[in-house]
């Protein structure tokens, strides 16, 4: 039955209606759901049952690779591979090493964020099924979704939309895989 | 939060609350006339949807002759060689510098709002944030022209990368002229994933809204599939918030290391303390200058006054006499310590500056950054539109003559009596400087036709209809009347 569909996305009006019926999904302990907002509501991620993100884990990742770079590069290239003697200063020292190294670290830290973002979210995904429903085109501008995935186990094709019917949702689609 | 207080309050604490009647101080409104979600998303996707207005096409024509100066002055030099600017012994460093110190500080407003404001949680910041980011790397790439012509031959400029080349040697990074290579380039780098990340969500609502294929193509490529899913804004918001987090001592870091070129030397004038805290704050109250130099035409070009309100202006306008005053600050304690550190070089490269043949510089350097800023005081300039546009350009000159202060003068009177000098640009020098504000202008044009000028998710997340509890502190507010 629920081969034939990816799922049903219910519309609606405002940010308060879908908190509400974020937490009636949530509370109906659907599995494979989402919400889609034209900007991020608070406190949406308690109202779904979301853990904390782990983008953070990427930015210390890069952070620490890039004040290691930062550090064995200047090492190699001014203390081992060409040492040149300058003012009496020795050949290295975490000291001058240190401005590049800092810098090092913020630039690949801001790499491993931003590809821990876009990696924890599957970005990018230039095609989704929630993007060829009718009423789609507002989920950027003023409207709210919540949709339900047909691969959810508690999915049901008539339970499911009488369900999203029941907490609020409006113009109701099923959408095409 | 505050508002719902007062009924989580004991009876017996109501009942005082109810006797002193405290006095009812609403925040000040970031959008003007309770604008909606979709009047916002209208009015800034009509900006690049619009047919291109024809004050575009004009001003895009001028910007671009202007832009031309630069072109034609750097293909003079690198025909020619670096001779053209009139550098000689002892000023080596002269308009080169200034103009990539002043172009880099510019930059430095636009971290600031994007990323300080937003760690402090200062909610206006997202009327001018994206704007002001696409300041900050167009000026950037303003600011980079300068250093990597001045190295003369410019084809060999990536030597100043640690890259393998032919000589088998490799960078010196003993010396912050080092340091600032990958000051730069970090900053450059960063201030761009940061502006595009922030503009993914509403690229998504221009691609969505997009009539030709083009647009839909282009848009939903950058777009990256952005589809608004909460479970993305989580990451999202959470990366948002690192970027920030990074950008915050990135800023910070740039402008100290562009201060270390000189405060690391040993030239009179130069080798101070004060430079790195003194430099940052004086790069972002040149960078202030800028936003309102550029905001406020816009603001009234697309009527964008209930996006951009009298309580934004007030609040750059505040942080421009803040960051002034520090600068004027600056300049009093540097006079100070030249007396204090009874240095006689130091001394002397001081009262140089005021009194020395570039005295005129000095003087209009005083009197755009320590005398204009502190008219913001009052609240009857900082509503007249036209005067805060007039003096953001006397902060712009300003800053620019304190750097060539800075610069200039120490060289000009350097330790040799016999080597002193005085410099007056080129005409080649001249030209080029003036046409990169035509590049600048050029980039910031393409950028208003086709890129969202306005955070518009952001936005939205901040208007009080955005509040999920919105309608509960209505009734409560509702109950107290």
């Amino acid at each position: 039955m629920s081969e034939h569909i990816h799922g049903y996305l219910a519309a609606f009006d405002s940010p308060a209606d879908i908190m509400h019926a974020a937490e009636r999904v949530r509370d109906a302990g659907f599995q494979r759901w989402d919400v889609h907002t034209p900007f991020p509501v608070h406190g949406m991620d308690s109202a779904m049952g979301l853990r904390r993100s782990r983008v953070q884990r990427f930015t210390l990742l890069g952070g620490i690779t890039g004040f290691t770079t930062g550090m064995l590069m200047i090492w190699f290239m001014n203390g081992i591979d060409y040492p040149l003697m300058v003012g009496g200063k020795p050949m290295f020292s975490p000291m001058f090493a240190f401005p590049v190294s800092y810098e090092l670290t913020i630039l690949f830290s801001a790499f491993g964020t931003l590809g821990g973002m876009a990696l924890l979210n599957c970005l990018p995904m230039h095609y989704h099924p929630v993007m060829k429903a009718v009423h789609w085109p507002r989920a950027t501008d003023d409207r709210f979704f919540v949709a339900i995935d047909a691969d959810d186990p508690q999915f049901d094709l008539i339970r499911t939309r009488a369900f999203l019917r029941e907490i609020g949702g409006k113009d109701i689609a099923a959408l095409e895989t | 939060m505050s508002s719902h207080a007062p009924t989580e309050l004991p009876p017996h604490a109501q009942a005082v609350l109810a006797e002193v009647a405290p006095a009812h101080l609403p925040r000040q409104e970031l959008i003007g006339h309770h604008r909606g979600f979709a009047w916002i998303t209208d009015k800034v996707c009509s900006i690049v949807e619009a047919e291109t207005p024809t004050w575009w096409w004009v001003a895009f024509s001028v910007v671009c002759l202007v832009a031309s100066f630069t072109v034609v002055g750097l293909v003079y030099l690198v025909t020619t060689g670096v001779g053209v600017w009139d550098h000689a012994n002892p000023i080596n460093w002269a308009w080169d510098i200034v103009n990539f110190v002043f172009w880099i500080g510019i930059g430095h407003a636009g971290t600031l709002i994007s990323a300080i404001l937003c760690l402090f949680r200062q909610k206006w910041r997202t009327s001018i944030n994206r704007a002001a980011e696409a300041m900050t790397i167009f000026a950037v790439c303003c600011a980079g022209l300068f250093p990597l012509f001045h190295v003369g031959r410019v084809w060999w400029a990536w030597w100043l990368f640690p890259l393998p080349n032919a000589n088998a040697i490799w960078p010196q990074f003993r010396s912050p002229l080092l340091w600032d290579v990958f000051a730069v380039s970090t900053y450059a780098t960063v201030s761009t994933l940061f502006w595009y990340m922030g503009m993914i969500p509403d690229l998504a609502t221009l691609r969505d809204r997009a009539k030709s294929k083009a647009k839909q193509f282009f848009y939903g490529l950058f777009a990256l599939g952005w589809r608004g899913s909460n479970r993305h804004w989580q990451n999202y918001e959470m990366a948002y918030l690192l970027l920030a987090a990074l950008s915050t001592p990135l800023v910070l870091s740039v402008h100290t290391i562009v201060s270390f070129d000189f405060a690391v030397s040993l030239v009179p004038g130069w080798h101070t303390t004060i430079f790195p805290p003194y430099f940052v704050a004086g790069a972002i109250f040149s960078g202030f200058g800028m936003v309102l130099t550029l905001m406020l035409p816009l603001r009234a070009i697309y009527k964008l006054d209930d996006l951009i309100t009298q309580y934004h202006i007030d609040c750059m306008c505040k942080i421009t006499l803040a960051t002034g005053s520090i600068v004027g600050y600056a300049y009093a304690i540097e006079f100070f310590i030249a007396w204090y550190g009874a240095n006689p070089y130091e001394g002397f490269a001081f009262i140089n500056r005021a009194f020395g043949p570039y005295a005129w510089a000095y003087w209009i350097m005083i009197s755009c950054n320590v005398i204009t800023p502190q008219l913001f005081w009052f609240s009857r300039v900082r509503k007249n539109t036209t005067l805060v546009w007039v003096l953001s350009i006397f902060v712009n000159v300003g800053m620019w003559f304190e750097r060539f202060v800075i610069i200039v003068t120490s060289l000009a009177r350097d330790y040799l009596p016999s080597s002193w000098g005085y410099y007056s640009p080129s005409v080649v020098e001249l030209f080029t400087f003036f046409g990169t504000f035509g590049v600048f202008s050029v980039l910031f044009l393409l950028f208003l036709r086709f890129l969202p000028l306005m955070a518009m998710a952001e936005i939205k997340a901040i208007s009080p209809q955005a509040d999920p509890h919105a309608g509960h502190d209505h009734d409560n507010s509702a109950a107290h009347h």
